[in-house]
């Protein structure tokens, strides 16, 4: 391997053809008397440069779709907008804040979304933990089984939310029917405020258990053997060695993977959205499924001031998820702590 | 561990995936029925012979190839200026020392968590002052160069490159570029397919930041288009064989994708979990 490589820099390398720099080369005539040093000048120059030109465009590119609209996004929320009106008009201060803050849709799509999410993130990383540590178990065509459990990573959160909404569909569902046959009455997926959530938190599930198996398993694979060897020796069976090698050994990647979840459970969108069968897209006839996304969404498309509110409500959506995202590295954290005594 | 796993491994295993897979199926059942029979009960649980006809009916409704045509070309393109630019910086903060390298490094991975919803009202209003919205570009641009991208290939060359290598391409008077397409894109190679698939993969199935952009466009990319398929399909999801059929089309593509790189989609996530 290494051989391979550094003989085709050596002949890639050569000294007469170092030609698809990106900095200006020595021209041709000024190839006389000032040929080395200005080579030599141009190497340096070039060494130093380079780093920054490689690392600039992903800089460009956040500060152009990431940096600056985050800071207008903040700069807007504290003023006027009427709609259709060209430019912002006065500066109101909080307004925007208090406005979000005091309105009762705001209030329920916080609720929806603390209740999709708690929903979704703690199934999914319990189930994610037991299938991880079941295919950690020397399993014949280990890698068939690990393709099939991210199958549905690959179905885009659209589609997913048109597939459950047959299954989950309030008339005529396969849920529905389902419960009928065993003698239970059907559920108002849609008008029941917690069963739409646990609708919206089975697709997400659906769509990231697998992706979040995999990952904990690749920490699963990863711990060594000599404690599971040591574990059995103290006569752990496979469930006390779950609990007691695997699980603590895992801890790490359990915080990523519930952070990870919290960013993205907080930002859901594409399922409840897609999941209303309304055409006005509101979240549910009493917005029993508008998640905070969805409010950020249709608050700039409102009447009064569409652009300064939902500017508003994003900062309020962020703050939630820094604070949920601190919450959970600081519980982790006493919880390891704690073990440790 | 040492003892083969038993039955009850590989039966809890089989349900779980029968579990993941059931859905797929069900829309295709629904998809291939007709639209009488998705509200009869019992409902059917084997395909019916109407699958055509409903893609007929999906195809009459959005304009399905002109979608999966922009969604071809906006994650291909995302695909290969991640790779591109992603490897420059990743190479460069494994491997390049440069004043500020390490600041620079966190500033990237504090990126990640920044919620796009932030950046959505100034861009739209941006990208509709400069008469770019409804555009490819426009959708592809916040897949051109991603955090993740720039932190999965810094973690991966961090190692695979020996650094005694790049001194030798150093003493051998290799400029900096060169030095990076002779040996550091040879040993990033396995990286960068995993990196192109995954954004291959997400901005394929990106719904949120090509419906603001792409609102009344006559471009539209596959998400979006099953979007106007929702609403071409009435009030209360009326005509669900054609929603089923729509989103099983949509589908396909990547499934077939998934059928080819499976394999390294596993390892690709697998290895990102250890390295991050």
């Amino acid at each position: 391997m290494t051989d391979k490589v550094s003989a085709t820099v050596g002949a890639a390398g050569h000294p007469a053809a170092p030609a698809v720099a990106p900095t200006p080369q020595p021209s041709e005539n000024g190839r006389s008397a000032s040929r080395v040093p200005l080579r030599r000048r141009l190497d340096r120059w070039d060494r130093k440069v380079s780093p920054y030109l490689y690392v600039l465009p992903f800089f460009l590119v956040f500060g152009l779709i990431g940096f600056f609209p985050m800071a207008y996004t903040g700069y807007l929320s504290f003023f006027s907008w009427p709609r259709f009106s060209a430019e912002h008009g006065e500066s109101v201060g909080w307004a925007n804040y208090i406005h979000v803050l005091q309105d009762p849709v705001f209030a329920k799509a916080l609720v929806n979304t603390l209740g999709i999410f708690l929903l979704s993130s703690s199934t999914q990383i319990i189930v994610a933990t037991v299938i991880a540590a079941l295919l950690n178990t020397g399993l014949r065509g280990r890698t068939w089984w690990r393709m099939g459990v991210i199958l549905p990573f690959v179905v885009a959160p659209a589609a997913a939310a048109l597939i459950f909404g047959s299954l989950f569909a309030d008339n005529a569902g396969l849920l529905n029917e389902m419960l009928n046959a065993v003698g239970l009455s059907g559920v108002d997926w849609h008008a029941n405020r917690p069963a739409s959530w646990l609708a919206i938190a089975t697709m997400v599930n659906w769509r990231w258990t697998g992706y979040n198996t995999l990952i904990l398993l690749a920490a699963m694979v990863a711990i060594p053997r000599a404690l599971y060897e040591a574990s059995v020796i103290d006569g752990a069976g496979p469930v006390r060695q779950f609990f007691s090698v695997t699980l603590p050994s895992i801890r790490p990647t359990m915080l990523f993977v519930i952070i990870t979840s919290t960013i993205g459970g907080l930002q859901i969108f594409t399922e409840p959205r897609l999941f209303d069968t309304n055409l006005q897209h509101q979240g549910g006839a009493d917005y029993q499924y508008l998640t905070l996304t969805m409010y950020i969404f249709n608050t700039a498309n409102s009447s009064t001031d569409p652009y300064p509110r939902a500017a508003a409500a994003s900062w309020i959506l962020v703050l939630i998820i820094v604070a949920f995202a601190l919450l959970n590295f600081l519980v982790t954290r006493a919880v390891h702590r704690r073990n440790q005594i | 561990m040492t003892r083969r796993p038993g039955f009850l491994v590989y039966g809890l295993l089989a349900a779980f995936l029968a579990g993941s897979a059931f859905p797929l199926y069900w829309s295709f059942v629904i998809g291939s029925v007709t639209r009488q029979r998705t509200v009869q009960t019992p409902l059917p649980l084997v395909p019916g012979g109407h699958f055509l006809e409903n893609a007929g009916k999906v195809f009459d409704r959005i304009d399905f190839w002109s979608a999966l045509a922009n969604s071809v070309i906006i994650s291909g393109v995302s695909a290969l200026s991640v790779v591109l630019f992603c490897t420059l910086a990743g190479y460069a903060f494994a491997k390049l020392r440069f004043r500020g390298s390490n600041a620079l490094l966190v500033v990237v991975i504090i990126t990640m968590a920044v919620p796009p919803q932030l950046a959505l009202i100034p861009l739209l209003r941006q990208f509709s002052n400069l008469g770019l919205t409804g555009t490819h570009f426009a959708v592809a641009l916040p897949w051109l160069v991603t955090a993740f991208g720039v932190f999965f290939m810094r973690q991966y060359l961090v190692d695979a490159i020996p650094d005694e290598l790049l001194e030798a391409a150093r003493v051998d008077g290799c400029s900096m570029i060169r030095t990076f397409w002779t040996v550091a894109v040879p040993a990033a190679r396995p990286a960068m397919a995993i990196l192109a698939l995954f954004t291959f993969m997400q901005a394929w199935t990106d719904f949120m930041w090509p419906l603001v952009i792409l609102q009344g466009s006559d471009v539209q990319t596959l998400q979006t288009a099953l979007d106007q398929l929702k609403i071409a399909s009435g009030q209360g999801y009326s005509d669900m064989a054609l929603l089923q059929a729509g989103t099983i089309l949509a589908t396909v593509p990547l499934l077939l994708l998934f059928i080819a790189t499976g394999r390294q989609l596993v390892s690709g996530i697998m290895q990102g979990a250890v390295k991050g």
